[in-house]
């Protein structure tokens, strides 16, 4: 079994916990104003890999893991390649590596499953509360997302709910509470993560020639983020 | 005497033989609590603290040095009693008489002594420059010997670093025993350690050993001498632990009075000490603030430890090094953890008197390590960038559990090993040379054997592999030569008898080479192998000094087993080129990949590479790959380390990793946690040496703009570290322009 692979980090501490070997894959159904990985949309590109090849190079990173990390699978959205991440959890799994999942939640249901089925964590990003602004700013549909997190809940795998906080698009604390009611709502969160917006993806957007939908806006402040946190 | 100094201690063998592993193994307490016991710095702690900062601050403003004495030749006892605050002082003792004023040491080269007075505004004495007219140094010793052939390799770059000119240091003195035994213990054993020599037959050999015996034992009575002007009788045993450590201080003051050595380093005292502040504090004669402050006083001491060195000097190491390695932690050959609460008060010194190079602070790692401990120390990291790493679980096996660090890397046992330390082969240097028949690339010089330039258009992996196969035998022999004359020399004229007093009269010797530039070389291999590397000639002397990659190639740092194992072979290949020839004195081979700051020199004496490299740019440092090539992420490129072989390097492998503090985790509890798991991960692959930096690129380059602001900047670089301010402009441009491992 095949993926495109957009590319590898043999230290991932901030996806997932412990430290963690991430792969992002290549392709992504949304397009999210905020998105900073504009070169892994396309479907298709990107370097093919073979699951069992890409299973024996993450194992030499294992002594890092320890008894907390493991590997993170993001994008792109993993879920555009299921039977690939599929293989790749399940033969993670079997080496007893610990695997997460860093997902929109859009895909096909059904694939979605088999893939959780090997998954031990989902890292789900919600990005709005409401539809018509997920249809707005992400081109996709929230009620798939909802969806997708239920099957989580049935299986009882541990949520890590991630949300981007974009100034001027989501950064009241109107919006943030919406959010986290939503994420609370599921039985098996374990995890709420307010990400403040960067605009580090600037570069990448110009070399490849795509306008950056928040050209303009600021990266989100620290400090203001905090505040907003504890006003919730 | 003794019965009241080892009051309360555990008997064994180290009461008839000088035995001081045998005292720790017996007597100490390991400790695998939390840091919460710790104390925070004494109102006099801050006073003093104060006081040095504002005389740094002056030593920096008046270009480096505080104060020269260019009229008395620092000897143990030749500078009367100096003080910091003489009120104030619990541990007291200075190199000279007013503190950071530098004395002339004219021993190890007058020449560097003219120099260094030279280039702070000061001249050498007519007394000094009359007494040594007629006094030989080993400077003056070792070039009365070198060869041509050595004086051309070292004047073009191929090997470098050589200590021809001042002291060659590396040696570290068992100050302990001071505290243990006392003087006069220590001068019997030396006097019946003659007395049996005279058994065998007066040889060369023998003859010297008695010599250095009864200078060993002169030794011995001038620190006795020296400690008295402070109103001290060491000649006794230690009875409480202020004296323990007031006693082990005046054996290390000894020395660097004595030597100026490219590294004194200080050994594995806190663990030692730490029965004595065991024994004190359960009798209630001290409290854990008093302690502390105990250990925050000697740490200021050894933070005043001064040389005259030339700039030159310290703009090839970066800052004004010492090499006060103070190695702490490990586990003892019984399994026992050797982490006491004296390790965290060691390293509590970071915080009481704020981050600082010196002493350069190692943490000797196991697996087995208590976690409580794995995680201050990654604490300790995060919170001040001044600890370095090294793997415990591949030392102790050939070491034992009583070695310490000498300058960054080099293991040792203490008081039974001692080092003849000594520079780098330069690698990349010796790929060019291969390719050019022996000659010169920059200067166009025939250094090595002759043989036709390289006349093809591309380079061939195999015919360059078999050139450089034929080049190594005759830089290994020439780099043997230079070192066995350097150590012929030092032990001649410039003998650490202070040191060696305090080893056991029969040492083995280690002999330490080093590399440098071995990423570059393996880089140039692999592109050879890998892509095409076509040859660029200049026109007039025909020599190959630039070259033309097509293709793309491996570059060591990503775990690609194609050039990892390139790296590895020609490491290997080099220790063995040099175990072919014997050395002096019996010592033994060993041999480091370790460059320190000298990486940005070498790049300088390094003609353009075949990795694409161009002259000037500077080597890497250590072991590290070559700066942006570690394409794969951080662990990849520790990877790729871990991959040379300490059976080949037993002087040590370096690397130095820099990481930013949000790529490490998003909270302080995630960042600890997270370090450690790259320690454990990294050394549980027999890796051998991790410096840490967590800190931002962005605030390097604040600092490169405005040193002013960042007085106690301090960075780990290859094997120690320094204060960024110190370093030359263009290191710290080198610094900042390496591989920070970022993740977004």
């Amino acid at each position: 079994m095949k993926g495109h692979v957009h590319s590898v980090q043999s230290l991932g501490a901030v996806d997932g916990p412990g430290l963690r070997y991430v792969v992002f894959l290549q392709g992504c159904p949304l397009r999210c104003a905020y998105c900073h990985n504009p070169d892994t949309w396309e479907y298709g590109a990107g370097e093919e890999r073979g699951a069992e090849e890409l299973v024996r190079q993450i194992l030499r990173y294992r002594p890092y893991f320890g008894d907390k990390g493991g590997v993170t699978v993001s994008g792109g959205e993993p879920l555009a390649q299921p039977a690939f991440v599929e293989e790749l959890f399940s033969r993670l799994r079997r080496e007893g590596v610990h695997t997460a999942l860093d997902t929109s939640g859009i895909g096909d249901p059904a694939a979605a499953e088999r893939v959780l089925a090997h998954t031990d964590l989902t890292l789900l990003d919600l990005k709005f509360a409401a539809e018509e602004e997920y249809r707005r700013h992400c081109r996709g549909s929230l009620s798939a997302v909802l969806r997708f997190a239920a099957l989580t809940a049935e299986r009882n795998i541990p949520l890590w709910v991630r949300h981007v906080v974009v100034p001027g698009l989501n950064d009241t604390v109107e919006d943030m509470r919406r959010i986290r009611d939503m994420a609370e709502g599921f039985p098996n969160l374990k995890k709420l993560e307010w990400l403040p917006f960067h605009n580090l993806c600037l570069e990448k957007y110009q070399s490849m020639g795509i306008p950056f939908p928040l050209q303009g806006v600021p990266p989100m402040d620290a400090d203001r983020l905090e505040e907003l946190i504890a006003k919730l | 005497m003794e019965q009241k100094a080892w009051k309360g201690f555990t008997g064994g063998n180290w009461e008839t033989e000088i035995d001081v592993r045998d005292f720790i193994q017996k007597n100490y307490t390991p400790y695998d609590g939390s840091a919460g016991f710790l104390a925070g710095p004494t109102a006099r702690t801050q006073a003093v603290r104060a006081k040095f900062e504002e005389l740094l601050r002056q030593e920096h403003e008046n270009g480096g040095a505080l104060k020269v004495d260019t009229d008395t030749v620092i000897t143990v006892t030749s500078f009367g009693p100096g003080y910091l605050d003489k009120e104030k002082d619990i541990i007291v003792g200075l190199q000279t008489d007013e503190p950071l004023k530098r004395a002339c040491n004219p021993f190890g080269g007058m020449r560097m002594v003219r120099s260094a007075c030279k280039a702070y505004g000061y001249t050498v004495s007519d007394k000094i420059e009359q007494e040594f007219r007629l006094h030989k140094t080993h400077n003056d010793g070792v070039f009365s010997a070198y060869t041509p052939e050595i004086k051309e390799a070292r004047h073009c770059g191929l090997i470098t670093g050589l200590p021809d000119a001042y002291g060659r240091g590396r040696i570290i003195g068992d100050y302990r025993r001071v505290a243990l035994y006392g003087i006069d213990r220590l001068i019997e054993q030396k006097k019946a350690d003659k007395i049996a020599l005279g058994d065998c037959v007066m040889s060369s050999p023998s003859i010297r050993a008695a010599e250095e015996l009864h200078d060993q034992v002169k030794a011995l009575e001038d620190m006795k001498a020296m400690a008295a002007m402070y109103g001290f009788d060491i000649s006794r045993p230690a009875v409480t632990a202020k004296e323990a450590v007031q006693w082990l201080y005046f054996g290390y003051l000894a020395a660097i009075k004595e030597q100026n050595g490219a590294a004194m380093s200080l050994g594995r005292v806190s663990t030692f000490l730490d029965i004595y502040f065991e024994r004190d504090l359960n009798a209630g004669l001290l409290t854990e603030t008093e302690a502390q402050e105990i250990f925050d006083d000697f740490v200021l001491k050894l933070r005043m430890a001064r040389h005259l060195r030339t700039p030159d000097y310290n703009e090839l190491f970066g800052g004004d090094p010492m090499w006060i390695t103070e190695s702490v932690g490990g586990i003892g050959e019984d399994g026992r953890s050797l982490v006491t609460r004296s390790c965290f008060r060691m390293l509590n010194t970071l915080y009481n008197l704020g981050p600082a190079p010196e002493p350069n602070l190692t943490v000797l790692w196991s697996d087995r390590l208590p976690e409580n401990w794995k995680k201050f120390t990654a604490k300790v990291s995060c919170d001040t960038d001044a600890l370095q790493y090294e793997n415990d679980d591949i030392m102790r096996p050939v070491y034992g559990d009583d070695y310490a660090i000498a300058c960054c890397v080099s293991a040792m046992r203490v008081g039974k090993d001692m080092q003849f330390f000594g520079a780098r082969a330069n690698l990349a240097k010796l790929v060019l040379l291969a390719i050019n028949g022996g000659r010169d690339e920059l200067k166009g010089d025939q250094v090595g054997p002759k043989k036709p330039v390289w006349d093809e258009e591309y380079l061939d992996y195999d015919a360059l592999i078999e050139r450089i196969d034929f080049y190594r035998p005759w830089l290994a022999k020439t780099y043997v030569n230079a070192m066995n004359i350097i150590h012929y020399m030092h032990d001649k004229y410039s003998y650490e008898r202070s040191q060696m007093a305090l080893h056991d009269s029969t040492v083995r010797r280690l002999m330490a080479f080093g590399i440098a530039g071995m990423s570059c070389m393996a880089d140039s291999l692999s592109a050879v192998k890998y892509a095409k590397v076509r040859c660029i000639r200049n026109p007039e002397t025909g020599l190959v000094t630039d070259f033309e990659i097509q293709g793309e190639y491996p570059a060591f740092g990503n775990d690609d087993d194609r050039v990892d194992a390139i790296a590895r072979e020609q490491a290997e290949k080099f220790y063995h080129a040099l175990c072919q020839y014997s050395l002096y004195r019996g010592a033994y081979h060993t041999l480091s990949i370790l460059t320190i700051t000298s990486n940005v020199m070498y790049g300088k004496k390094t003609g353009n590479t075949p990795d694409g490299r161009k002259h000037g740019e500077p080597l890497a440092p250590g072991a590290n790959p070559m700066s942006g090539r570690d394409k794969s992420g951080a662990l990849a490129s520790l990877n790729s380390v871990a991959k040379l072989s300490y059976d080949t390097c037993r002087d040590g492998i370096s690397n130095t990793f820099s990481i930013t503090p949000q790529a490490l985790g998003k909270t302080e509890e995630e960042r600890v946690d997270n370090l450690v798991s790259i320690l454990t991960g990294y050394f549980g692959q027999r890796a051998h040496h991790l410096n840490v930096n967590v800190l931002n690129r962005e605030t390097l380059m604040d600092a490169y703009e405005h040193p002013e602001k960042y007085p106690n900047l301090t960075i780990r670089v290859s094997g120690y570290a320094v204060n960024f301010y110190k370093l030359s402009r263009e290191q710290q441009r080198e610094v900042i322009s390496r591989t920070f491992h970022v993740s977004l």
